[in-house]
């Protein structure tokens, strides 16, 4: 039942060939057995996730019910969900039961979709590697000594290990396409503003959005349509209707205009990463897409902007955490200082402290125009490399990552070198676009991993070019071993 | 651009963060490595760019003036880590 896609879940649960429960119940066992080895889930919530599995049988016996009624899903741990522990991998909310649902909790949930648990994740959505999660670190299912990725990677090594069927995620620099990558996924960050931050717990207010990780286009597409939308509790949400994205996947590709941009196969990309995309490129070819080389010159700056707007942001967000009203509060402070001190030097992990710092240092006095003021001018020009390069072309097509997955530890002593593993994916954010990556091949037996990225609000095309993709190849459909 | 340990301890206590003294010296020398990093920006002609705070050029959305949330007091209070009487503790700050 784990290997099936939405489609044919939701067709099987409509036929009753088998029901919610017995379907979730084989998740649920499947998570007892293999998630000791992957670190998955933070949370695993089977009494909820077995009530919300009969509802969702007592709606599908009485007929006429959505595509998404009784499947299960991981929800990523930076989501609030009422009356269930909600930790964003740290700490300081090890203790914190959300009392309200994020507006996606409860969109999924009124879908009829069955929660499994909370996935493990970098400490407030800050890393590149799963490893600075309070929980511990999550293991790549394609190779137990490597990471899945981040901050996404409780989400990613669930889905690929068959521990979920679907997972949502977050992506402020790249934690859902570069994990998505990592473990043979398809994984989508759409525009910004398109799907509610309304209890999505906030690092960086201007670049944080919500997405899906799927083994499948199909599969992200049927879960990002009852994601997105319009939310007045959220007001960086957008006023705009939903595009249809299912119904888009089938237009063939005769006409796409895919560019290529020449920085992202410059000095620092693996050669058997780019000889798996520029395999992926005939395949669009084929399929009737034009391809000429763009320029994005401003890309390489993004990391170094993105460490000035992301940490400021952050600094900011994470100033809510007092030890007052939620969340870690040391003991026995004798000053409300030393309460304010000691709470959040506690609470909070190295990576989450290291980024405090620096936005505290770059919006200091004398420092604000050099590096905050800065950035945001790059941010501009970042953002207009984008809005030349979509007056030419349908899609940038790239590599979503430099390499394959790395080795757990390999990088959690050089915070410089975890940052640059988001090279390729941060100017999406920056710019506010959607992307997403798609697995394109293998390298060393790991997987590879190939970017999409379109213009605002362009995510039905995406899908559409990755599932042609899809129907071309068979790299998503393959499995790692030991999670068979 | 390099960071010393003094101005580490000042910026942990802008940001209200306790640092034990045996992290201070290593996080000057990694938040010195993200600096330097950030530096390339300097590089970067940006002349009569106009800064980008937000990538949606959107303004803020009004809505009615009218009470639209719930009281919820109670249930806000209970995952906090001290109250009394409706009240938030925290430690004495007026002698």
């Amino acid at each position: 039942m784990h290997k099936l896609s939405l489609k044919q879940l939701s067709d099987s649960l409509k036929a009753r060939q088998f029901s919610s429960r017995e379907l979730t119940q084989h998740f649920l066992d499947r998570i007892g057995r293999h998630d000791p080895a992957l670190n998955a889930y933070v949370t695993v919530t089977a009494e909820r996730a077995l009530r919300q599995a009969d509802a969702a049988d007592a709606r599908l016996a009485a007929g006429g019910t959505g595509v998404l009624t009784g499947i299960p899903l991981a929800q990523k741990d930076i989501f609030c969900t009422l009356g269930v522990k909600t930790s964003c991998g740290s700490r300081m909310l090890d203790r914190f039961v959300a009392p309200y649902d994020a507006t996606i909790v409860e969109k999924l949930d009124g879908a009829g979709m069955v929660m499994l648990g909370k996935a493990n994740m970098d400490e407030f959505a800050m890393g590149s590697s799963n490893e600075t999660s309070w929980y511990g670190p999550v293991k790549n299912p394609w190779d137990l000594e490597r990471v899945p990725g981040g901050s996404s990677g409780g989400s990613v090594a669930a889905v690929a290990a068959g521990l979920a069927p679907v997972a949502t995620a977050t992506d402020t620099g790249g934690s859902i396409r570069q994990p998505a990558a990592l473990t043979n996924l398809t994984g989508i960050k759409p525009t910004y503003g398109r799907v509610s931050r309304y209890g999505m717990i906030a690092f960086a207010s201007s670049l944080d959005q919500a997405g899906v990780v799927a083994h499948s286009a199909e599969d992200a597409a049927l879960v990002l349509q009852a994601m997105a939308g319009f939310d007045p509790r959220d007001s960086t949400s957008v006023e705009r209707p939903v595009d249809d994205y299912t119904a888009a996947l089938g237009a063939p590709l005769r006409g796409l205009r895919i560019g290529l941009p020449k920085e992202y196969f410059a000095e620092g990309l693996d050669a058997g990463v780019r000889g798996c995309i520029e395999a992926a490129v005939k395949v669009f070819e084929s399929l009737g897409a034009t391809v000429k080389e763009v320029s994005l010159p401003n890309a390489p700056l993004s990391v170094p902007t993105y460490y000035v707007v992301a940490p400021a942001e952050a600094s900011s967000n994470l100033a809510r955490f007092d030890g007052v009203r939620y969340g870690h509060r040391t003991e026995g402070a004798k000053t409300l200082q030393e309460l304010y001190e000691r709470s959040r030097g506690e609470g909070f992990g190295a990576e989450v402290q290291r980024r405090i710092m620096v936005g505290t240092y770059v919006l200091s006095h004398g420092y604000y125009d050099a590096y905050y003021l800065k950035a945001q001018k790059v941010r501009r020009l970042i953002y207009d490399d984008f809005r030349r390069a979509f007056a030419e072309v349908d899609l940038v097509l790239g590599p979503t990552a430099q390499n394959v997955a790395f080795k757990l530890g390999d990088k959690t002593d050089d915070p410089v070198a975890m940052y640059l593993n988001d090279i390729y994916t941060i100017a999406a954010n920056l710019a506010g676009i959607p992307a997403m990556s798609l697995p394109c091949g293998f390298h060393q037996d790991l997987p590879v991993g190939m970017q999409l990225m379109g213009n605002f609000f362009d995510e039905a095309r995406m899908l559409n070019a990755a599932h042609q993709y899809q129907q071309a190849t068979d790299f998503h459909k393959r499995w790692p071993k030991g999670f068979a | 651009m390099s960071l010393s340990p003094e101005q580490i301890k000042q910026v942990a206590h802008l940001a209200r963060l306790s640092l034990p003294p045996e992290k201070v010296e290593p996080y000057a020398r990694q938040l010195s490595n993200i600096l330097e990093l950030v530096g390339q920006l300097s590089n970067a002609a940006t002349d009569d760019v106009a800064p980008m705070a937000h990538p949606l050029d959107m303004v803020q959305r009004l809505r009615p003036d009218a009470v639209t949330e719930e009281d919820r007091r109670d249930a806000f209070q209970a995952i906090a880590p001290a109250v009394e009487n409706g009240l938030y503790l925290v430690p004495k700050v007026i002698e």
